[in-house]
């Protein structure tokens, strides 16, 4: 085992070396990703010294923004489990974020919203089609890219109404008999969850 | 300096956002109807084993499993 490590030690110096090796001959090419100012300072400290690699020299430039704003809005809505859509061009999509229900139409301004269980709607031309998340992330990025991650999320038609009901009046009775702050809490998300779905499923 | 935004109640009660997030999904997977709640549930199932070591001996393993007699 101890003869294996040698070689992995090796094998990873090596890589490092010739990966550095090869970043310092393209860092002068990538002035985006490098701060001049630091450089500046650094030669004037050390001028015999070939300033330190940052990791922002080592990472592909950000895409580039269009300078006119696309049609289509490209979205990937991910699960733990599956990829529910993938690269999908859409005109628009209303995600359930905390702050309130958000409307995303391509040439939205980056964002990253955390969201609330609710209901995620994704439109594409007279196509609607609803899911219900439970919580999760939307990143939307400047290049009309939106990616959402959600923990959970199903089509309305696969939630049972009355074991919605039946959470609700159980846990609005748990948080009424609840002691602990951590009960209180648990009960709350339980009212919070069902209350969403209920809503979901009449509205 | 003291911090200005607004911390969700489960945050100020102790719970992290991940144990909030896994309690939001699994409420919603046990209001799924029954083909898709079946489906979710056996998706989510977990087995493991955890054992303490103790003077470089593991002591006796803790079964933690959904699927019971496995």
């Amino acid at each position: 085992m101890l003869r294996q490590g040698s070689r992995l030690l090796s094998r990873s110096v090596t890589a490092a070396s010739s990966k550095s090796a090869t970043a310092r001959a393209f860092s002068t090419e990538l002035p985006s990703t490098i701060d001049s100012t630091f450089v500046e300072s650094w030669k004037k400290v050390a001028p015999n010294m070939d300033p330190p690699q940052t990791p922002s020299s080592f990472m592909k430039p950000r895409p580039s923004t269009a300078s006119s704003i696309p049609t289509k809005l490209t979205v990937n809505f991910v699960l733990p489990y599956a990829s529910e859509l993938s690269e999908k061009e859409v005109d628009m999509v209303i995600i359930p974020a905390t702050t309130g229900q958000m409307g995303v139409l391509p040439g939205h301004v980056p964002t990253i919203a955390e969201l609330k269980p609710g209901i995620m709607s994704v439109h594409e031309g007279t196509d609607i089609k609803k899911y219900f998340v439970s919580s999760g992330f939307a990143f939307l990025h400047a290049n009309s890219v939106a990616d959402i991650i959600a923990v959970e999320a199903v089509p309305l038609e696969n939630i049972d109404a009355g074991q919605v009901q039946k959470g609700l009046a159980e846990f609005t009775q748990k948080l009424a008999s609840a002691t602990t702050d951590l009960e209180k809490a648990e009960a709350q998300i339980g009212v919070e969850v069902h209350s969403a779905m209920n809503a979901a499923l009449s509205g | 300096m003291a911090s200005s935004a607004a911390v969700p109640f489960w945050r100020t009660a102790g719970m992290t956002y991940i144990t909030y997030s896994n309690i939001c999904a699994n409420l919603v997977r046990n209001c799924l109807k029954e083909p898709f709640k079946a489906e979710a549930l056996s998706r989510e199932k977990v087995h493991f084993s955890i054992s303490k070591w103790a003077g470089g001996k593991p002591e006796k393993p803790i079964l933690r499993s959904d699927t019971p007699g496995v």
